[in-house]
């Protein structure tokens, strides 16, 4: 791991001096404009008064990810009521700011610089690719705001200034990758997926991993976002007859993906090959179809049939708020649990200060989240449990296998870089 | 007085005076920092649309790739700027330290040959010119020479800005892929983030922005400013009079290029990050229609424009998340029938006169009490003209 810890806690301690100067700047700067500053609880001049507290939400409501990120924003604002229903957070309200990303990452940083800026947000929840973490991630860091990011990503980050509430890459792949290998007795595998960084990092991993186990890599490929051609691709597998197909496709390409394989005469109920995937949540199946993708394995940690009591009340809430025809998946249930652990995290910290919430996020525990149990970590990732599920023709997912225990995160994997 | 007199009407004298004090007073006054910067962001914007006035409003050469420009120039800076905050200090936690994170992700352990020369600054000052205004030469070559033009020409540089983009986006291991070249720190080790840095910067960007204003206006009234608008008037007059019209069309592409990546590389600075989302074909129409609520014809009308659009752009989201393009669709389409020629257009018609007549009566005071009121938006130099 060479000294990563080191390098982090040299990294936070000159974040936090660059952070109190800016504190000052800002306090400084708007002492005017915000009316009443709420005694201790608020000493770095956050958007926070005797009786309300007010928080952002970023994610794109219009563009190309509108259809992925709106189930985060429903469950953000449904956990925002319910805390608020429950009192609140200090004796506050919560008040939410909603800005659009617009699925253009550019505008991802300016509204993020706007909400840390000019509206002193004391958290905000949002983001959901990759990249548009990527572009919001210097902006937190300098203005030192505090992000709930709820999307399985490819791990290599860890910032003091984000809580990861998604897993990282190895929390997913290797519990899966395990799990065939050992119950179906996969020997070889074809990677493929989309190409950008998420799809690249994870297969690099289970590729490790596979090697590890003593199996084989009998392909890898990479299609570009929105690719929608993939004959080429299954031939090919048909021809090296893997046994899994390990399928990282993201958005619209899945659509193509999925029915191709099926057209082409691939039978994912008859497990031969077996697919297992870590991209298609129950909100992209809605666009696949639930009969295109019947009998595909998903290694991930919530699946919308999780029969445990807090799911079955989240999923009775979620519908009640937001319609009967609404699907969850993984991301929009980590969604969910942002403002939960960071309520948690204020009130241990009995404080809305930006660098006591950070103090005293690790360790927080959520026994109430729907996927269960969960415990952030010292590196800001969620200890959480990986589940595989089986795509039904009704678009959810049967749950098949969960891990005994909660799954370390682990965002610089020592031996799978 | 003579000289300025030889390239610039009162009007556009007065015009250029607005804009500058507009951005180095009003501007700075009414703002804090935070919407300062970002008027800063969209003045970058004003580079393009400046281009394109020169471009398609003057030569009538439609470009719908402005996009790549702004992007050639954006990533030069920023593969700078990256590299310098790819320190091996700072990247020690890679498995290859010293080269930036993207290309660690990426497998790639040493720096590619082209990253090379972007460790100096001089010769990526050089490359935001040259590299664009090259690339420029070579489409512009490949496609006037043969007399490619209108709407085919609108359609191969969307082309290029599509291939652009895709080009970028799978060669993720040189380029930061649909990510870009984010984190970008220090500029010369002088931190690029403080809000101090951020009034420099915009600042100089304003100041650019003055420069590039007179350059265009010095363009626009040269002998190869009438030929432009001749060109796009009546191209074959112009041919058989002896002068080579593919050269001149050419050369007013570099320049729209040129000015398209002075502003991607301003951008790059500002916002501290570059990304594919400039260079494809969406960002390259959104600045054409910045031109053309601008006023395609008038090149301080494409600022106006500009900041118009992008002003509207901010508000309509901040206030209504989940409707704003609705209110931005309104906005182009009530340019498009109500005032078709932009800003500049409305400015022409109903403040221009007025304009006139405020000027002119103050020339004439102590003369005559009556000023006669000048027919047209282009009487200011005429009814001037005696007072002198």
């Amino acid at each position: 791991m060479r000294r990563v810890k080191d390098i982090i806690q040299s990294r936070m301690s000159r974040r936090s001096l660059l952070a109190g100067t800016a504190a000052t700047a800002i306090v400084a700067a708007t002492g005017a404009v915000t009316p009443t500053f709420a005694d201790e609880a608020n000493t770095t001049g956050l958007a926070v008064t005797d009786d309300t507290v007010q928080v952002g939400i970023l994610h794109s409501v219009t563009g190309t990810m509108a259809i992925s990120e709106t189930g985060s924003v429903q469950a953000e604002k449904l956990a925002i009521e319910q805390i608020n229903a429950m009192g609140g957070v200090l004796g506050r309200k919560i008040e939410y700011i909603q800005e659009d990303g617009a699925s253009d990452w550019p505008t991802f940083a300016e509204k993020a610089k706007k909400l840390l800026v000019n509206d002193k947000v004391a958290a905000v929840f949002g983001c959901w690719t990759s990249a548009s973490r990527k572009a919001v991630l210097p902006v937190f860091e300098q203005y030192n705001g505090m992000l709930y990011y709820p999307t399985f990503y490819e791990g290599l980050e860890q910032s003091p200034n984000v809580i990861y509430t998604g897993q990282e890459a190895t929390q997913q792949i290797i519990a899966g990758i395990d799990w065939v290998a050992e119950e179906k007795g996969a020997k070889s595998f074809y990677l493929l997926g989309s190409d950008y960084i998420w799809p690249r990092t994870s297969n690099k991993i289970a590729r490790k991993h596979i090697e590890k186990l003593g199996h084989k890599v009998v392909g890898e490929e990479y299609y570009p976002l929105g690719h929608t051609q993939f004959n080429s691709v299954i031939n090919k597998i048909k021809l090296k007859k893997p046994d899994v197909i390990y399928a990282i496709v993201v958005g619209g390409s899945n659509v193509a993906f999925y029915k191709q394989l099926k057209a082409a005469g691939i039978d994912m109920t008859k497990e031969k090959p077996l697919l297992l995937t870590i991209s298609v949540t129950e909100d992209e199946i809605r666009g696949i179809g639930g009969e295109n993708i019947d009998g595909a394995y998903a290694a991930m940690k919530y699946f919308q049939s999780l029969e445990n009591d807090n799911n079955i009340e989240f999923v009775k809430a979620f519908k009640e708020m937001w319609g009967d025809d609404v699907v969850i998946g993984d991301v929009t249930q980590a969604a969910y649990l942002g403002p939960w652990l960071w309520k948690a995290a204020v009130e241990k910290a009995g404080s809305f200060d930006i660098d006591k919430v950070r103090l005293a996020s690790p360790g927080i525990e959520l026994a109430t989240a729907p996927e269960g149990y969960v415990r952030v970590h010292e590196n800001h990732h969620l200890w959480s449990k990986t589940r595989i599920g089986l795509a039904k023709p009704d678009g959810q997912y049967e749950l098949i296998y969960e891990t005994a225990d909660l799954m370390e995160p682990d965002p610089f994997p020592e031996g799978y870089q | 007085m003579t000289s300025i007199k030889s390239f610039m009407s009162r009007q556009e004298l007065i015009g250029i005076l607005v804009i500058a004090a507009v951005l180095f007073i009003i501007m700075p006054l009414a703002m804090d920092i935070f919407r300062l910067n970002l008027f800063g962001k969209y003045l970058t914007y004003a580079f393009v649309a400046v281009g394109l006035v020169l471009c398609w409003g003057k030569c009538g050469i439609l470009s719908l790739g402005q996009g790549v420009f702004f992007g050639l120039g954006g990533y030069c800076m920023a593969m700078y700027l990256k590299l310098e905050a790819s320190t091996p200090e700072a990247t020690a936690i890679q498995s290859t330290p010293g080269i930036p994170d993207f290309m660690d992700w990426n497998q790639i352990t040493a720096l590619p040959w082209f990253w090379e020369p972007f460790n100096s600054l001089t010769f990526t000052l050089l490359a935001i010119i040259i590299v664009p205004a090259v690339f420029a030469f070579i489409i512009g070559a490949a496609m006037f020479k043969r007399r490619v033009g209108g709407v085919y020409f609108a359609i191969i540089t969307q082309a290029i800005a599509a291939i652009l983009t895709i080009l970028i986006i799978g060669q993720q291991g040189y380029t930061g892929g649909v990510n870009g070249i984010t984190d970008l720190r220090t500029l010369k080790s002088w931190d690029i983030r403080t809000d101090e840095a951020k009034y420099i910067l915009y600042y100089v960007n304003g100041a650019l922005l003055i420069a590039v204003l007179l350059l265009s206006q010095i363009v626009l009234k040269s002998k190869l400013g009438r030929l432009l608008v001749a060109v796009r008037d009546q191209e074959d007059r112009v041919r058989f009079s002896g002068y080579d019209v593919s050269n001149i069309k050419i050369f007013v592409f570099c320049f729209a290029a040129v000015l398209s990546a002075i502003g991607g590389a301003m951008f790059t600075l500002q916002v501290g990050f570059m990304s594919p989302s400039f260079v494809g074909i969406v960002p390259s129409i959104e600045m054409v229609i910045f031109c053309a609520v601008g006023g395609r014809l008038s090149i301080f009308g494409a600022v106006y424009g500009t900041l118009l659009v992008n002003w509207a752009k901010t508000t309509f989201s901040e206030t209504f998340p989940e409707l704003w393009l609705f209110g931005l669709g309104a906005l182009f389409i009530a340019v498009v029938l109500i005032f078709p020629n932009g800003v500049s257009g409305l400015y022409q018609s109903y403040l221009a006169p007025l304009v006139d007549r405020v000027v002119s009566t103050g020339k004439r005071k102590g003369r005559s009490d009556t000023a006669p009121p000048p027919s047209s938006g282009f009487g200011a130099e005429t009814t001037a003209k005696p007072a002198e």
